[in-house]
């Protein structure tokens, strides 16, 4: 259920949103706090739901103590009014028990009450699940519901994008039966996200990136720059616009969604933005 | 995955891996829902209130300008000893949740306190709550509340090893407190800092608050001590001085129950008797 921040609801009607997928890495969310964050994005809500593990803290994209305060939570809702763009910030996982389906209809729900004009998923996949085909070249895929490719086809068309290849449940093994399936391994409630919104005929794509655990900021910035030549949300590489302190937040930001993995990585990332800054 | 020192830790990732569920969802029996479906019904967090509630009757305490919840041993012990040992408290009722660390088939109940003026409502929370106990905790206790001008105080512990901090923390228990927006009075402690969070129930009431409006302020305690000690106890006592004050308690400790607390922790010990 979307609460808003203020007595009156926003108008999102005709907005861009774009939301990560808790997945491998957490490129997703890493950009969308880059996104956030470089655009000085106004929050306007939260997602109140008992599918996401609950966790609360101050203002991770804080600039000086007038905007420190108040709680932070799992789901929250940014916007640019200016730029017609919405974000969805989702900073913990989905619980495991029977949630994850539940949670995909809260968010189509919400997204087909909201009215966006389209809605953009920035995920990743496990770079040791790729197959022969997905090895070589980039590692950056989509996919697009049928509603958004009526949208987007001379776009995607131009951009030359690689299209997620769908792949043999058993490879290796000849059946005639088995049709080849779309496998995100890694990747969270993507897949599901995706089919439901096809279903719905909502207008979504996904944009994918395979990577593994580790220092995934190089990441967010490979993703984010990806997303930047299709929707020119600035008319430069993001890491250029990037100032240190924005930098930091993201870093801070980041650790925050880690909750049930509370990883040395987190703090090798913060000593990484240290010694970088 | 093994370390640089060679211990294998297990490792998971926190992307879901939904595609075997839904497989699994597809060909799920009807045998397997009416399991599912039971043990749902047996998680459910359930509040009972005691009768009679109040002089007005009704199925909810009436009106209570304070909320105070204590989270974990450390919280939980110091609203035992400084406050609900002293003046005058009523038993109003109880939140009853069942989950797998819950000790053999009897519910673990959480006690609602109330003064005998009706300033406040204290529930010291000793047990565990699940991951996806935590929400339905909040509403259902949240829920039986008037939340019109309410006051919030969560009293939550922690392991100081978990605050990540560039300077030490150093021996002695330190207090830090996160607020809400609509929570206008200083807190008296140092706020937690980015890039620490907080997690479990004071999350999850933390967040209802900031949704609704509602003030509210945690405080939450981060100690070395394995076992709560007066020590971390103590650490806690600034932040129910105003509410003290308002109930007209001295807040000092009473002595006999901190004692007997002490002792259980030190029984425990026992490695080198």
């Amino acid at each position: 259920m979307f609460v808003p921040s203020q007595k009156s609801p926003p108008d999102l009607k005709g907005f861009t949103l774009i939301m990560p997928v808790v997945a491998v890495g957490n490129v997703g969310q890493l950009a969308v706090d880059l996104i956030i964050s470089t655009f000085n994005m106004d929050r306007v809500g939260h997602i109140h739901t008992d599918c996401l593990i609950p966790m609360a803290g101050s203002n991770p994209y804080s600039t000086g103590k007038e905007d420190a305060d108040g709680v932070h939570t799992a789901a929250e809702v940014y916007i640019s009014r200016g730029m017609k763009l919405a974000v969805l910030q989702i900073r913990s996982p989905v619980i495991q028990v029977q949630k994850t389906k539940k949670f995909r209809q809260v968010l189509v729900s919400w997204m087909k009450a909201s009215g966006f004009s389209r809605t953009i998923v920035l995920s990743s996949s496990q770079a040791y699940q790729r197959d022969d085909r997905q090895l070589q070249g980039s590692p950056l895929r989509y996919l697009v519901t049928p509603s958004m490719l009526k949208l987007s086809e001379g776009a995607l068309k131009e951009l030359g994008w690689l299209e997620m290849e769908k792949v043999q449940a058993f490879p290796g093994v000849t059946d005639g039966n088995s049709e080849p399936r779309l496998y995100i391994p890694g990747g969270g409630i993507t897949k599901g996200l995706y089919t439901d919104s096809c279903a719905e005929d909502l207008p979504l794509a996904v944009l994918l990136l395979f990577c593994s655990e580790g220092d995934n900021i190089p990441d967010a910035f490979t993703i984010i720059n990806h997303l930047n030549s299709w929707l020119h949300l600035l008319d430069y590489p993001v890491s250029r616009f990037v100032k240190q302190h924005v930098f930091h937040k993201l870093v801070s930001a980041f650790v925050q969604f880690n909750i049930q993995e509370i990883t040395p990585k987190c703090m090798l990332m913060v000593n990484m933005a240290d010694s970088f800054l | 995955m093994a370390t640089f020192f060679g211990e294998v830790l297990s490792v998971f990732s926190r992307a879901v891996e939904e595609d075997e569920e839904d497989e699994e969802g597809e060909e799920e029996e009807e045998e397997d829902r009416d399991i599912l479906r039971a043990l749902e019904d047996k998680r459910q967090v359930r509040v009972r209130w005691s009768s009679p509630l109040s002089p007005g009757g009704g199925d909810r305490p009436s009106r209570c300008p304070h909320l105070l919840l204590a989270v974990g041993h450390a919280a939980s012990r110091f609203v035992s000893v400084y406050l609900l040992s002293r003046g005058h408290w009523d038993t109003v009722g109880q939140v009853c949740l069942w989950n797998e660390r819950t000790v053999g088939s009897k519910e673990a109940a959480c006690v609602l306190h109330r003064d005998k003026d009706n300033n406040v409502l204290v529930c010291p929370v000793d047990c565990f709550v699940a991951e996806d106990q935590l929400f339905q905790w909040t509403e259902q206790v949240m829920g039986c509340v008037d939340t019109t001008g309410l006051q919030v105080t969560v009293l939550s512990d922690c392991p100081a090893a978990e605050y990540r901090t560039a300077e030490p923390l150093g021996p002695a228990p330190v207090l830090r407190s996160l607020h809400t927006s609509s929570h206008k009075e200083a807190p008296c402690c140092p706020p937690v800092e980015q890039p620490n969070l907080v997690t479990g129930l004071p999350a999850a009431v933390l967040s209802f608050c900031q949704l609704h409006h509602i003030s509210a302020v945690l405080y939450q305690c981060y100690s070395d001590e394995r076992c709560p000690d007066s020590s971390s106890m103590e650490v806690f006592r600034p932040a129910l001085t105003r509410l003290a004050k308002t109930l007209g308690l001295d807040l000092s400790p009473n002595v006999d129950q901190l004692r007997k607390y002490i002792s259980q922790a030190s029984v425990q010990s026992n490695l080198y008797i």
